[in-house]
């Protein structure tokens, strides 16, 4: 029974709160630039907005793009129910590793690449083939990253990934490279950008241009977990915790403190180099997930010299 | 000369390979049923169903024989079988020049195995493959090196290795479609049990490198295949080069065992084979189901040209869901079966990694990664095929008159495509096996390894353990997915509206707005220019300065092995062959001067054999 309820508890943590950190960080970054910004609870309103409407679908489209916001919603919440957020172990780690959660990912990105290309349109054509090209060059400097963390922890199970020795040169290398695969996994810039509607830039928001209503706010939805899904396992990597007994209050007021301050790091990250860096030309990513390969290598390496 | 021994060997390993070619050969059969009708005249089906069973009795005699003579002859019987069986469609000229391609190249490859199992008869004396392996101890190493090279060479021309590949894309798309599907799903597979058959059960690993140079071959040949796929716009064509790519994969597996049994690591031996034999019998399953339905598309449209399809999802509903799961399965979607052996083979390489030292480790690192590379490219190039093929608007005629195929036809997918389903779910009871199947063909001693935590989760023995449990994976995105259904559809009270797709307000789109195959592979082609060196050609036709009447655009890339690789030695082939010409210019008298020679010769060297 516990088991089950950390389930759903976990289900509703990540639905409540990850629209709030993608709040988070379009206020930081508007107040960055100097504007007061928007409410950070604003994409709850979007999607209760999108909730609330009804949807438009095209006549070409055929069940694939009926069905896609539910497998990608799905894929993105059975991908979060591996991440440990309350205790150090999640209720299902016995389900799969860093690796399946990858895989688990490309089911939800594959249906969303059939979904645009389902609509006939150019957009949606454009945004499914630059999505496959990045994402299918993010995956070996990915690769290589969780290789050298694995190389620290023997085990490619991420609820080990807490019990750490201390912070080593290869574990914060392959969380900056970690950190350089969510952006271009979550759609910011440098690679793509969340706030254009330019035909020429947009990678994420052409594929789901034929979305509307429920079924938009589902695919935005899912987008808010999946980077929850990353800050959560980067600042596992780059600020681990000895054991903390979570059984004693002040144990777990300092878990759940540090839980939340390590993950606003991590969206100040993001909002900063969002604000500070221009979009790159889409073969220029070549060069950018080229860099992270390298940075992989070279955490590798200092894992493998145990620095 | 000994006796012809036609005694069968029976063991997990032949087993496992009979099975594999079962599995896939009777789908495609009874899909052959409806494939055949009103193709063919009566007499030229008889001819293929005689073909058919030929084929499939020569590949299980193949896997199954325990001497060396009677392996090459079985194998002799298969490659000329499957030849015929590519020159099916006489009267296409592309069937002819495929089939030649095949030809020459496969007896290219008989040759190299020849000649590695005359060496091995040198010592052994017999071809019985026990004797043969008893031999093998005493053979020296540098012998046991060429032996190991030139079955590499044997077996890789069959199998697709990169650079020997090439006759596979020619060969693959030309047969029927059902015969595709056996050549590509069981057929190139032979060639692996050859490999583990001769260098690792009887020739014996004796140095690291044969794994190593496996590896090594097996990605540029993943990469190659997986590349090449992506570019491709024939249907049957872009599957063929899917299987090189998948034949690169299965031999990570095989190469890596290699590896390991070289280093004497056991239980990382028997889980690398597991991984390979996994990734086998998945690639025969889901590209033997692809390229039914590949089929299938050619004889509802007439065409395999993908550019002129479209929309296939309305006019064939069950082809386009046994495609999608034959699409997702090699894209390694969880929770089917290419996902599990992928992960497996993934695995394989990590926790090879961190028990090996020093550079091996990075090699390693970087091999999974390179793989890593490869599935993401194959899910990008299955996007592109089912979703320029089965969905949005037709883009021909062809694709707009498309009827569903027959039942026959049907029920050969349907099987294939639920296989992908059970293979992906029944991971703990498969590797069990599998461990059986690696251990015969190892000889190492399984009885204390385990390799599952329960009937459901697959658990390795690393530092620490890794869990893997495609059933409850496959349960939480069901069930989730079920959840979020129903609470979608009691919050969305407001009604569906449908519309045209966006048009930019311009005029109503149609067919010739939607991306084409050629435009979403271009990122790649890009991308990998220094590889495919894409040739490009704009130009602009004018009816006056100010008018451009009409635009011409051509691409294509140049075929790299065909060009620097197979032309100059074919060039030189003939050159030498035009020389060698002038020894017979027709004279009794220099002939026989040229017998007498040859028995001088034959006199001085006998004793040396």
């Amino acid at each position: 029974m516990i088991k089950i309820s950390l389930i759903i508890l976990q289900l509703l943590f990540f639905i409540g709160v990850a629209p709030l950190l993608s709040g988070l960080i379009t206020k930081l970054k508007n107040n960055l630039r100097m504007r007061r910004g928007m409410s950070i609870l604003q994409p709850y309103y979007n999607l209760i907005k999108l909730f609330a409407k009804g949807q438009v679908v095209s006549g070409t489209t055929s069940w694939i793009f009926k069905i896609t916001p539910v497998v990608v919603i799905s894929s993105a919440l059975a991908a979060a129910l591996l991440v440990p957020v309350f205790i150090f172990s999640t209720p299902l780690h016995f389900t799969g590793d860093f690796l399946a959660l990858i895989f688990i990912f490309s089911l939800g990105r594959f249906f969303l690449a059939l979904a645009a290309l389902d609509t006939g349109s150019a957009f949606g054509g454009m945004g499914s083939s630059r999505e496959m090209f990045i994402s299918s060059l993010v995956e070996p400097a990915l690769c290589l990253t969780v290789f050298s963390i694995f190389l620290q922890f023997g085990s490619t199970d991420i609820s080990v990934f807490k019990s750490s020795t201390p912070i080593s040169v290869s574990s914060i290398i392959g969380a900056i490279a970690l950190f350089l695969v969510a952006i271009a996994e979550t759609s910011r810039i440098p690679v793509d950008n969340q706030e254009t509607h330019l035909e020429l830039t947009m990678i994420h928001e052409a594929m789901v241009l034929e979305y509307s209503g429920g079924a938009l706010a589902l695919i935005e939805l899912a987008a808010h977990i999946k980077q929850m899904i990353w800050f959560l396992l980067i600042a596992q990597i780059i600020f681990p915790v000895q054991a903390v007994d979570l059984s004693s209050p002040g144990g777990l007021f300092f878990w759940t403190g540090w839980q939340i301050a390590r993950v606003l790091l991590i969206a100040g990250a993001v909002s900063l180099v969002e604000v500070s860096v221009a979009k790159m030309r889409l073969f220029r990513a070549i060069d950018f997930l080229g860099f992270v390969f390298v940075l992989g290598i070279i955490a590798s390496i200092c894992a493998i010299l145990r620095v | 000369m000994e006796s012809l021994n036609f005694t069968l060997l029976l063991d997990p390993l032949g087993l496992f390979f009979i099975s594999v070619i079962l599995l896939i050969s009777l789908p495609s059969a009874v899909y052959s049923l409806g494939y055949l009708k009103g193709e063919y005249s009566s007499a030229k089906k008889a001819l293929g169903w005689f073909l058919l069973v030929l084929f499939i009795a020569s590949m299980t005699l193949v896997v199954s024989v325990s001497n060396a003579l009677v392996f090459l002859i079985a194998w002799e019987l298969m490659s000329l079988v499957s030849y015929f069986l590519v020159v099916f469609d006489t009267e296409h000229e592309k069937s002819i020049q495929a089939g030649t391609i095949y030809i020459v190249m496969t007896h290219l490859g008989s040759a190299f195995l020849m000649a590695a199992l005359m060496i091995m008869y040198k010592y052994a004396h017999t071809f019985d493959f026990f004797a043969i392996k008893n031999a093998c101890l005493l053979m020296p190493a540098q012998v046991k090196n060429i032996v190991f090279l030139l079955f590499l060479i044997g077996f890789g021309t069959k199998a697709g290795i990169v650079p020997l590949h090439v006759w596979l894309p020619y060969a693959h798309p030309q047969a029927p479609s059902h015969i595709s599907s056996i050549m590509s799903g069981v057929m190139i597979k032979t060639a692996i049990y050859g490999l583990i058959r001769f260098v690792i059960f009887l020739l014996g690993v004796n140095s690291w490198w044969w794994g190593g140079l496996i590896l090594v071959l097996a990605l540029i040949t993943c990469l190659v295949g997986v590349i090449y796929a992506l570019m491709d716009r024939d249907l049957k064509r872009l599957l063929a080069y899917s299987s090189v790519e998948n034949i690169g994969i299965i031999l990570l597996g095989v190469g890596l065992s290699m590896l390991f049994i070289a280093k004497d690591m056991p239980y990382l031996a028997i889980f690398s084979l597991i991984a390979g034999l996994y990734h086998l019998v998945n690639h025969a399953i889901f590209k033997g189901l692809l390229f039914l339905c590949a089929g299938s598309v050619y004889k509802a449209c007439g065409t395999r040209d993908i550019e002129k399809l479209g929309g296939l999802i309305k006019k064939m509903p069950q082809t386009a869901v046994y495609f999608l799961l034959g699409a997702m399965a090699i894209s390694a979607l969880p929770p089917l079966n290419g996902f599990v052996s992928e992960w497996l083979t993934l695995q394989a390489f990590f926790l090879g990694a961190f028990k090996l030292t020093g550079g091996l480790k990075l090699f390693l690192g970087i091999c999974a990664s390179l793989l890593a590379l490869t599935g993401g490219l194959a899910a990008a190039c299955f996007v592109k095929a089912f979703g320029i093929v089965f969905l949005a608007l037709p883009r021909s005629n062809y694709a707009s008159q498309a009827k569903e195929v027959s039942l026959s036809m049907r029920i050969g997918m349907f099987f294939l495509a639920s296989l992908t389903v059970v293979f992906g779910l029944a991971a703990t009871f498969i590797v069990g096996w599998l461990a059986k199947v690696a251990a015969a063909a190892t000889g190492i001693d399984i009885s204390r390894m385990s390799f599952a935590l329960n009937n459901l989760t697959l658990s390795l023995k690393s530092v620490k353990n890794v869990y893997l449990s495609s059933p409850l994976l496959a349960l939480i995105l069901a069930g989730l997915g079920f959840t979020v259904f129903i609470v979608y559809r009691l919050l969305s009270k407001e009604k569906t509206l449908v519309d045209n797709t966006w048009d930019c307000g311009y005029y109503k789109i149609g067919p010739r707005n939607e991306y084409t195959s050629t435009a979403f592979s271009k990122p790649f082609r890009i991308a990998f220019s220094f590889f495919l060196l894409p040739y490009r050609k704009t130009q602009k036709i004018r009816e006056s300065f100010y008018h451009v009447k009409s635009f011409a655009y051509e691409t294509y890339t140049t075929p790299v092995f065909k060009k620097y690789i197979y032309k100059p030695l074919l060039t030189w082939v003939l050159g030498s062959a035009r020389l060698m010409r002038r020894l017979q210019p027709g004279s009794i008298h220099l002939y026989l001067t040229y017998i007498f020679l040859a028995l001088l010769l034959l006199i001085i060297f006998m004793p040396k054999f």
